[in-house]
């Protein structure tokens, strides 16, 4: 009987112990398709270098806020921060993680990559359907010199529900009163005009295929694609090509560090090097999950920010500034004491 | 693959009702068993199916309560950021993409149908039986990926033409004008077209071929043309199947969602022609619900779910309608 007891109690044990190595070899987390590629590229390093695997599902932004709400995950991901009365409201807590950018594209026979040069008052207006031909007077005179041709212009955007759709209208919201008032900017919002093409490599389809198309897609596909994209006059009035040096310009601008649980939204930010349609991810995390839990997603995102680095920039991720990942770190000590 | 006539053939059903007076009660309390657990099967199935539709009803309350019935179907504006939710744009969408498909999809199976049955020659009519069941067992995904980036930008080298002579026709020219996308209801619809071909024509060659030689060789026989074999003959004779085949097809495309997703342009602005981009609601669905973040936003997807269901279960009584009314008209096997 005593045997029989101490087997048991054995087995209760090593069943204890197996469950929280286990815990700490693997971290769940959910939400944004946009950070998607980076934390893939991460948690397969990670779990080279420490053995703990990071399990990533890119379900979407607003699946990753319920899914953080509800406690199921340690980690949820969203292109849309949440704004701190809700963050209260609900005991979380988020922080930025890597800077991506986003630019118009088009298909117009004749004009090269770079060739056109755009501002986002045009970009509303196109977006709008009020510019509807290439050889618009409001096209021309930001483009002096370059043949135009006489050719419909057809809208391309994101048909599902995306970060990048957020970011862009949240842009034209700021450089658009009109766009402000009438359309605003969400996840998905009322287009006026144009098809709708599923995801980045839909937009970027539909732009090739189409004859006159414009669309906006993520920096990366513009790389991975060799797409036509428009160069673009920033808040200081200077015409840039995009480039991850434009993106992190644009987030150095911003003060995360003044902003409270770091509610920035990146476009339209000013400095001459700051490429308008810069956006960024934000990690959320639940205040009261267990301290264990917390501190591996913590680990993790402390590892990507001192090692991931190349690895981001290699996917046209931008690295935050060191001030950022400062504040990060202090902003972690105070919310979770870690 | 000859099929016996007699095996469809009502009349020469066997009743069997001799064998099985026999050891009675051991086959009573088998079939006691089976009956028992057959009905627990039917009542399970209905059952799962209210219960479905409750569950979407409980989901969709928050978007009924803000925007009525009537005011949902006929709303016009689908507006996230406001919170504007209106159906009739994909309502719309929906139908109109399965009535293309069902105007190409129904004559061309009817003609391989007959083909298949009545013209080809025994060695041809395997491989082409085997050619159309496999458009069948291609994943919806694939279809989208193919229209999107085989079939749309073929068909783009279309739309000119269509735009110049089908847009040309007085009164039902405006349905045919537009840039050529290679995108929209009309891409949409031919490839929905496309995917339901085999499920009706399937059905229709099962039915001709079962169709009792005796009556055909008659027909035949007093000079009837193969036409005229195939129009009164084979299609009085299988009615009830053929029309039954015909709505499991409308079915599949009213739900179909991925690949009209790819190829429908998913834009929520009415627009008469159907060159120009629209939106189905099995689109929006899989287009929006993953970011949909408002609670508002989530329910009328929901809702949207529940109008098909409601657009689904109309065209399956209308079904049964006219099964009613054509059944009448003629003993047909099913």
């Amino acid at each position: 009987m005593v045997t029989m007891t101490k087997r048991l109690a054995a087995v209760a044990v090593a069943a204890t112990m197996g469950m929280s190595a286990q815990a700490a070899q693997s971290i769940t987390g959910a939400g944004s398709t946009w950070v998607y590629p980076l934390v893939a590229k991460w948690s397969t390093i990670y779990a080279k270098q420490t053995g703990v695997q990071v399990n990533y599902q890119a379900i979407g932004s607003g699946g990753g806020i319920a899914q953080i709400q509800a406690g199921t995950v340690a980690f949820g991901a969203s292109d849309k921060p949440l704004l701190p009365a809700d963050l209260a409201k609900h005991g979380l807590i988020q922080f930025p993680t890597a800077i991506a950018g986003e630019d118009i594209v088009y298909n117009v026979p004749g004009l090269r990559p770079g060739e056109l040069i755009v501002n986002g008052p045009l970009i509303a207006d196109i977006f709008m359907g009020k510019v509807k031909k290439w050889n618009d007077a409001e096209i021309a005179r930001l483009n002096p010199g370059v043949k135009l041709p006489d050719m419909d212009i057809t809208v391309v955007h994101r048909s599902d529900g995306s970060g990048t759709t957020f970011t862009f209208a949240n842009y034209l919201s700021k450089v658009s009163p009109v766009w402000k008032a009438k359309i605003g900017a969400d996840t998905s919002i009322a287009w006026p005009v144009g098809v709708g093409g599923k995801g980045n490599a839909g937009v970027a389809s539909y732009v090739q295929r189409i004859k006159g198309a414009i669309g906006y897609v993520e920096y990366a596909y513009i790389l991975e694609n060799h797409m036509a994209y428009a160069r673009m006059i920033n808040s200081a009035g200077k015409v840039l090509s995009p480039s991850l040096q434009g993106f992190q310009a644009a987030a150095a601008n911003v003060d995360f560090t003044k902003a409270k649980d770091f509610y920035v939204i990146l476009t339209d930010q000013p400095g001459a090097a700051s490429w308008p349609i810069s956006g960024c991810t934000w990690q959320i995390l639940r205040k009261n999950a267990p301290r264990a839990s917390n501190a591996a997603v913590i680990r993790f995102f402390d590892w990507g920010f001192e090692h991931g680095q190349s690895v981001a920039r290699s996917i046209a991720f931008g690295p935050l500034p060191p001030s950022t990942v400062s504040a990060i770190k202090a902003y972690w000590k105070k919310n979770l004491g870690i | 693959m000859e099929r016996t006539p007699a095996a469809a053939d009502p009349n020469l059903t066997p009743a069997a009702g001799d064998e099985r007076s026999a050891g009675r009660t051991r086959v009573l309390s088998a079939d006691f068993l089976f009956h028992h657990v057959a009905l627990a099967m039917a009542i399970l199935v209905g059952a799962a199916l209210i219960a479905v539709v409750i569950a979407i009803a409980v989901d969709s309350w928050p978007a009924i309560k803000a925007f009525g019935v009537i005011g949902f179907l006929t709303g016009r504006t689908w507006d996230p950021v406001s919170e504007q939710f209106g159906a009739f744009p994909f309502i719309v969408g929906t139908l109109v993409s399965s009535a293309i498909a069902m105007v190409l999809a129904v004559p061309l199976s009817f003609g391989i149908a007959v083909f298949i049955s009545e013209l080809a020659p025994s060695w041809m009519r395997q491989p082409v039986s085997s050619a159309i069941e496999m458009l069948a067992s291609v994943p919806s995904i694939v279809y989208g990926l193919w229209g999107l980036l085989v079939f749309a930008p073929a068909f783009a080298n279309v739309e000119p033409w269509i735009n110049d002579h089908l847009g040309a026709i007085p009164g039902i020219g405006v349905l045919f004008q537009g840039p050529p996308m290679g995108i929209g209801m009309l891409a949409a619809g031919i490839v929905l077209a496309i995917m339901i071909l085999p499920y009706i024509t399937a059905i229709m060659r099962d039915v001709f071929v079962a169709t009792p030689t005796r009556l055909k060789e008659s027909a035949y026989a007093m000079g009837a043309t193969t036409w005229e074999v195939a129009r009164k003959i084979l299609l009085p004779y299988t009615r009830t199947a053929v029309t039954g085949g015909i709505f499991l097809g409308l079915g599949r495309a009213l739900g179909e969602t991925m690949a009209v997703t790819f190829v429908i342009g998913n834009s929520d602005n009415l627009s008469a022609s159907l060159l120009m981009p629209g939106a189905s609601i099995p689109s929006v669905i899989a287009n929006e619900f993953t970011e949909a973040t408002t609670k508002l936003y989530v329910s009328s997807l929901i809702y949207l779910g529940l109008v098909l269901i409601g657009i689904t279960l109309i065209v399956q009584a209308l079904a049964v309608l006219l099964l009613g009314t054509v059944g009448r008209g003629a003993r047909a096997p099913s």
